[in-house]
């Protein structure tokens, strides 16, 4: 029941079922700061608001109301709790808000207050709601794969009602569409280590690890693959370093690109944890080294050229890496 | 200033770099998005790279104050109908732009803060905490603006009209047992408000133990397999929340709870190697407010070196191992190089390492004694020039990225990691930055910020000086 703004929207002074509501301005003071030229509609919308909550009057032309404020600031977090406080004393339909929240959403899929109150509204609503959470958010990331917002909820949905079965999938899905977009990863990370469907991020991390090292193929300069790949290994360094897939990868796209700056950065964490190249791996540089320190500390060197908006950065880890100085 | 870019060529998708041709004819959203973002950039970091000389240069360096200030002013007594999708974040408004006034060095009329004094005492609850506006219920983020834009005015006036103790209460009450804070009554909960909450309680010296119990360990579960942090346990990690939290431990000292070393390689990635900006997640645009955002954790790491240190040294142990036979002491000496460039003399690394105690994190916060700083592991010319260059507007106030149009907050965050990027080359905490810290004609300096806080400088140790003169405040238990 939204009322827009213009020559259509009749003022609640002059309709009959609010007659008995004094309203209550705003009490700016004398001379605010950041004052806003608020439009008579608002004003009003506002006042008769204020009136209502200092009420507490939990009624549905307090709904309604609501919904008036909500339709000229979805950002109004006190609207949208005193809605909440109504919803729960009127028993109102919560399939419906569902609804009601997805009209207002349209414009504003970036807004705290809208997905907090879907969050409370699915809470309620309980286990029947997940596909109807998932669907949302799916459309919701159609139009913007990263929303922060959905994204979060999605994982809320997850965790706290279930639903998931096809999550590995979606993720898959989107990362074809687009093998950029870090959420759709983070996303991936989620479901591998949280999933009660799932063995866990051991039992999946050599399937993994090959997802990874074709994303790596197809697009070499992806940060997201490459950290992904380190976090598969995250409290296992050991593993990592010693991973003949990763370490494959890693020099392969060294091999193929001299200032890859994934691989190089990878590498040097691989020698930090114990990774011991071979003779032909230390050529890769065209320089004779004599210790992976060395190596290590070369690798620095190099990404100081090629990774020249980080050099403080690799002349910091190369400061940090053991001396190569023999002992005497 | 712009590298050579080998992202760029990369990200702009197809042939090159040696990768394999796949059957999929376009590229993505995400390589399309950027690449636009580079060409925009480049065209105006070009400009001012074949510029015919240095005064041209200099030139189109120069922070335009006069128009910004125009524009702040402007806003700070009147704000058009379309501002009303803002009207409860009044107190946001009132801090962006008094703090981006403060950097600019500008002064406030006592009637200009009287009026804000008066006006900020009627969006306080009388439970304690500050709303959006007049009548909305108290919010933290609100709370966090509303303290910080007092303490920007500063003066005794405004300083004792915030009621510390009903502070403490509403705090206490929106605390969670497991370490998180929600928002409002009933409201959301996410890094934030660890970080506006703790902010304040540091500021007004009401961070009693009850208020901190668990929030290391629900920051600590917020940081992701990236390094940086997200907004709740599972999330991405994410500029704003990975300011957020660290920024709390630091307040908190325990910043030791955090995988460091992952987050520096987090965030040293997000800097854009065209844009000089920095993006607030992987693969996501640059954005001028996360000059702030991101640029600020390298302005708490800085103080926090020791610890970092330590724990990026613990990752090279497998390392030292290998070295067998080889010394195992790290060569300190490379860092004092790369510290030394940019600032006037060397950093003290010797003198660091023999001092007996170890500064603690929030002491090398609240000193005003001359402090040895490391220099920055970040781009800070880079970031300087992306600011300069492409966010800010001719007809006044600053903007996330060519062709946005500015916006108060913007405004206040671009100025902010302008400030931080420009004392990152200082060495001594008090003493301005060198001449060539500063990108552009040197009277673009701004006023220093507090990293934890960011309010101006003076002011910060003003209020904090304050408040611990103040009576104590009574725990509200139960």
């Amino acid at each position: 029941m939204d009322r827009e703004e213009g020559e259509d929207w009749e003022p609640l002074r002059a309709r009959p079922a609010w007659a008995d509501v004094v309203p209550i301005p705003q009490d700016d003071g004398p001379r605010p700061v950041v004052p806003i030229a608020y439009t008579d509609q608002f004003r009003e919308v506002m006042d008769y608001f204020r009136a209502i909550l200092a009420k507490d009057e939990r009624s549905s032309r307090a709904l309604e109301l609501t919904a008036e404020v909500i339709a000229l600031n979805s950002a109004n977090y006190t609207v949208w709790h005193f809605r909440r406080l109504v919803l729960e004393a009127l028993r109102s339909n919560l399939e419906e808000e569902l609804d009601f929240i997805e009209s207002v959403a349209e414009n504003n899929f970036k807004n705290y207050q809208i997905w907090h109150h879907r969050r409370w509204v699915a809470q309620k609503l309980g286990v029947g709601a997940v596909s109807g959470e998932l669907e949302f958010t799916e459309i919701v990331l159609l139009d913007d794969a990263k929303n922060y917002h959905a994204w979060s909820h999605r994982q809320w949905v997850l965790q706290e009602l279930g639903g998931w079965e096809g999550e590995l999938d979606f993720c898959s899905r989107l990362l074809e569409k687009d093998v950029y977009n870090n959420s759709a990863w983070n996303q991936r990370y989620f479901v591998v280590t949280k999933s009660p469907l799932i063995g866990g991020l051991q039992a999946m991390r050599e399937h993994e690890v090959h997802y990874c090292v074709d994303a790596i193929k197809a697009a070499p300069m992806n940060e997201s693959p490459w950290r992904y790949l380190r976090g598969l290994f995250k409290g296992d360094q050991d593993a990592l370093a010693h991973n003949p897939l990763v370490v494959a990868a890693c020099i392969e796209e060294i091999r193929k690109d001299a200032s890859c700056v994934q691989a190089l950065s990878l590498l040097v964490d691989l020698l930090g944890a114990g990774f011991r190249p071979t003779p032909s791996d230390t050529e890769l540089l065209h320089q004779p080294v004599s210790s992976p320190a060395a190596l290590a500390s070369n690798v620095c060197t190099h990404l100081e050229n090629v990774d020249a908006m980080r050099a403080r950065y690799w002349a910091w880890r190369r400061s940090l890496l053991p001396s190569t100085t023999p002992v005497s | 200033m712009a590298s050579s870019s080998s992202a760029a060529g990369a990200v702009a998708g197809g042939g090159g770099g040696g990768g394999e041709q796949r059957g999929t004819p376009s590229t993505s959203v995400s390589e399309r998005m950027q690449k636009s973002l580079e060409d925009s950039v480049e065209t105006l970091l070009g400009a001012f790279a074949s510029a015919a000389n240095q005064h041209t240069t200099s030139l189109l360096l120069e922070l335009w104050r006069d128009e910004h200030v125009k524009y702040l002013k402007k806003g700070y007594q009147h704000l058009s109908s379309t501002y009303s999708v803002l009207d409860s974040s009044r107190p946001w408004l009132c801090y962006w732009i008094l703090h981006s006034l403060a950097m600019l060095n500008q002064h406030y009329s006592s009637a200009v803060c009287n009026r804000s004094i008066d006006f900020l005492s009627r969006c306080q609850d009388k439970h304690g905490g500050y709303g959006g506006g007049p009548g909305q219920m108290p919010h933290l983020a609100t709370t966090y603006a509303a303290v910080n834009a007092l303490v920007t005015m500063g003066g005794e006036k405004a300083l004792v009209s915030i009621d510390r103790e009903k502070m403490l209460q509403f705090f206490l009450r929106m605390k969670q047992p497991f370490g998180g804070f929600r928002m409002h009554d009933e409201g959301e909960i996410d890094v934030r408000g660890c970080y506006t909450a703790v902010s304040v309680a540091h500021i007004l010296d009401i961070m009693v133990p009850e208020l901190l119990e668990n929030i290391p360990e629900y920051i600590c579960s917020c940081q992701t397999y990236e390094g940086g942090i997200g907004g709740e346990p599972g999330a991405e990690a994410h500029g704003g929340y990975t300011y957020c939290g660290l920024a709390t431990l630091a307040l908190m000292n325990r910043v030791d709870v955090l995988d460091l070393p992952s987050l520096v390689n987090w965030v040293v990635f997000r800097q854009g190697a065209v844009e000089g900006g920095f993006q607030g997640r992987t693969n996501k645009l640059v954005d001028g407010c996360y000059s702030f955002w991101q640029g600020g954790v390298f302005s708490l790491l800085q103080r926090m070196m020791p610890e970092l240190i330590s724990q990026q040294e613990g990752w090279n142990g497998p390392l030292l191992a290998a070295s067998q036979g080889f010394s195992s002491t790290s060569d300190a000496s490379n860092f004092e190089e790369v510290a030394g460039d940019e600032t006037e003399g060397s950093v003290d690394v010797e003198k660091e390492k023999r001092t007996s105690q170890r500064p603690t994190v929030i002491n090398q916060f609240m000193s005003t004694d001359d402090q040895l700083l490391y220099g920055p592991l970040f781009n800070a010319q880079a970031l300087q020039g992306y600011i300069l260059l492409c966010c800010q507007v001719l007809e006044g106030g600053l903007r996330d990225k060519p062709k946005k149009s500015a916006d108060y907050y913007h405004t206040c965050y671009c100025l902010s990691g302008l400030t931080l990027a420009q004392d990152s080359a200082s060495h001594r905490i008090n003493a301005p930055p060198p001449p060539r810290a500063v990108l552009g004609p040197y009277s673009n300096l701004l006023e220093p910020v507090h990293p934890l806080c960011n309010v101006v400088l003076r002011r910060y140790y003003e209020a904090v000086r304050f408040f611990r003169h103040s009576p104590p405040v009574a725990s509200y238990l139960g």
